[in-house]
């Protein structure tokens, strides 16, 4: 195999492609696009936006990819980050000192620890009844987003809170504090998964749950822990999105986000079948998405046609990577070899 | 037997249907006490600040009014509006009231409460419908309107400017009555100067995420912006965020103009944060429990109720943010 081959073979070659052609789009609309300024400090610049505004999507999706490996599904992420942040805003909102940190540290765990409950709910669900996770995840998905209403009481909760705003855009050491927020969890969750033996487990569990039982793995406790982790995931982004605006918007906050983190995690290779995952993919699968979002404004592509263009272009990550098209390129260049007579010359 | 009984079926269902049909209509058969009165309420969402406020305003109406209200949120999806309008038909209330979320696609539905008789109002968003038989009367802004407003105050405010002034737009919801009209209105008047330039029109749906996003892009990609227009406060207020963060004082460096005149936004207006707010107002509650009155007794309401509004500029906005109510 050549050295070209050997490399579009691998799963993360069509994702990085896709990431450079989208650079470049971006970069022919607008020649300013890699350039990174400090200004007071503190970074700025397209690719930084891209990581900021991105942080939320990958945060989810590493939960996702997890959850996925054991060959399950979490749609309710959306709603348990309208739920982490219309309990946040509502303490701190509810506190006579909303600018404290105190308040933003109590308003922070209050809101973790909730989502540690409803993650424990899905995994209930799944791994204790046995519902298929599809289903037990989407009670939550609609359920939540009323919950997260009946918390706001139906409105968007607006707070001014300095702490509490920099989670969302705040800089620390000049970088954007939700980037290094999403690069702790995704360096936790790399850590932890893949310098132990869990991370086989999880897949383990999702390749052949009954064989992975009968090797001694504890597929329920497992189950378990990655819906809850997964809950987590969702409710640290779901602080960040609301910090973001500085309001808790139980209707939109990680609106459809469920079906972007999905994506990131199919984009980045990891099937959803379960079974062998790349958190590495996924961070690739989460770029895409928010450099697709950031292209559709440099290039100025029209809102009607922006959900088209959001297709198509997912559509021929999806194409590239699946083994028929791999196949059917291959079989096509190989026909090409024998009509130019190297084939027939080799044989 | 199984074809029997499928007559039998067919039968029993055409029996509810024509039964639905008179009884939905309270007007056919004498006004009903308000307090039998059941309307049924299908809500764009939650996006914005103006529409929690509208939500709250017609649900207290109807309240005071002692009319039962059943109310369905469509998270911004008009399949959901559909299905709760079906629902509303099957529970056969006697009015169905709805804000679109978008102006197409209502023919089937709207058809299907005609035929159960059941009268539809529409408030503050329109449909674009050839039949305007679908429903009985269209309580709501006039959307080019604010537009033009809009458009006026930067025509007056750049008039003497020679300079070419660049503007960003940020869209409403894509489909929606006000994000088309809007954007209509403002161009129509903006046209006047052909210094005035519209460099980037974007959808921020509505909502401060959606506005923040937006803006901070098109704010690399088009540094030397005059100025935003946005269809609501929620995305002006979201594009504050995104100035300040670009390191630009918002209302001073890059103008902002607003449609919607709620509480957060007249804040902003006060501070100074925003130039200019066009009003359009989310207190219809009442206006539509008259409506529903008049259907009851047998009347028709008018065909067109237009909600008078204001503009504010920063100092109208200081005055009247004491009293505001949402
Ligand atoms: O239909 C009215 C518009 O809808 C809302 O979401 C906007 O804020 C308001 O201006």
């Amino acid at each position: 195999m050549s050295a070209l081959a050997k490399m579009a073979s691998n799963r993360l070659f069509w994702p990085v492609v896709m990431l450079l052609v989208l650079f470049a789009i971006n970069l022919v609309a607008f020649p300013g696009f890699f350039e990174i300024t400090v200004r007071d400090g503190q970074l700025f610049g397209s690719l930084i936006d891209i990581l900021r505004n991105g942080a939320p999507t990958l945060i989810i999706a590493v939960g996702m990819t997890l959850v996925i490996a054991t060959r399950g599904i979490d749609l309710s992420v959306g709603a348990v980050a309208a739920i982490s942040g219309a309990v946040a805003c509502s303490i701190i909102l509810g506190s006579p000192a909303p600018g404290s940190l105190a308040t933003v540290a109590v308003a922070i765990t209050v809101a973790l620890l909730i989502s540690l409950v409803l993650g424990v709910w899905n995994g209930f669900l799944v791994a204790a009844l046995g519902i298929q996770p599809i289903i037990a995840t989407l009670i939550l998905m609609t359920a939540g987003r009323g919950v997260a209403m009946l918390i706001t009481e139906g409105q968007i909760l607006t707070v001014n809170s300095p702490p509490f705003k920099f989670l969302g855009s705040g800089f620390w050491f000049g970088i954007p504090v939700a980037v290094i927020i999403a690069a702790v969890v995704f360096g936790l969750a790399a850590l932890i998964t893949r310098r132990t033996a869990l991370g086989m487990f999880i897949e383990s569990v999702g390749i052949n749950p009954e064989a992975s039982r009968q090797a001694g793995v504890r597929a329920r406790g497992l189950l378990f822990a990655v819906y809850t982790f997964c809950a987590l995931c969702a409710a640290i982004a779901g602080l960040i999105l609301t910090a973001n605006t500085a309001a808790a918007d139980a209707n939109n906050t990680g609106l459809f986000i469920e079906l972007d983190a999905i994506l990131a995690v199919v984009i980045g290779g990891t099937s959803l079948a379960g079974g062998r995952y790349s958190l590495l993919g996924t961070l690739v699968g989460a770029l895409v998405i928010q450099t697709l979002v950031t292209t559709v404004y440099t290039v100025g592509i029209p809102p009607i046609a922006t959900m088209v263009f959001k297709a198509a272009v997912v559509t021929i990550v999806c194409l590239l990577q699946s083994p028929t098209t791999a196949e059917a390129l291959s079989g096509f260049r190989r026909r090409l070899a024998v009509r130019s007579g190297k084939g027939v010359a080799a044989s | 037997m199984k074809k029997l009984i499928g007559i039998a079926a067919t039968g029993a269902m055409l029996l509810a249907l024509t039964g639905c049909a008179t009884s939905g209509n309270a007007a056919s058969d004498g006004p009903k006490p308000l307090d039998e009165l059941v309307v049924g309420f299908a809500q764009v969402g939650a996006e914005s600040g103006w529409r929690t406020a509208n939500t709250k305003d017609i649900q207290a109406s109807f309240e005071e009014a002692g009319i039962e209200l059943k109310f369905s949120d469509a998270q911004q999806k008009q399949e959901n509006q559909i299905k709760a309008i079906r629902s509303y038909i099957q529970q056969q209330v006697d009015v169905i009231a709805f804000s679109p979320v978008v102006e197409t696609g209502w023919d089937a539905v709207l058809n299907e409460a005609k035929a159960a008789g059941i009268p539809v109002v529409l408030t503050d968003r329109a449909v674009d419908s050839q039949d305007d038989s679908l429903y009985v009367s269209f309580l709501g802004s006039d959307f080019v309107a604010e537009g033009e407003k809009a458009g006026q105050w930067v025509l007056d405010e750049y008039a003497d400017s020679s300079e070419s002034v660049k503007i960003i737009q940020l869209e409403g919801t894509t489909g929606a009555a006000p994000a088309i009209d809007r954007a209509e209105g403002f161009a129509e008047v903006i046209a006047e100067n052909p210094n005035l330039e519209v460099v980037a029109s974007q959808t921020g749906d509505f909502t401060r995420a959606g506005g923040k996003q937006v803006t901070e892009a098109l704010l690399k990609s088009n540094p030397d912006v005059d100025l935003i227009y946005a269809h609501n406060d929620d995305m002006g207020l979201g594009a504050i965020e995104a100035i300040e963060a670009a390191g630009m004082e918002p209302g001073v460096d890059i103008k902002i103009v607003t449609v919607d005149a709620v509480k957060d936004g007249m804040q902003a207006l006060a501070d100074g944060k925003i130039n200019f707010i066009v009003e359009c107002s989310p207190l219809l509650g009442k206006q539509l429990v008259d409506i529903v009155k008049q259907i009851n007794d047998g009347e028709a309401p008018e065909k067109r109720i237009i909600t008078e509004e204001t503009t504010f500029t920063q100092e109208e906005a200081i005055e009247a943010l004491p009293t505001r109510q949402y």
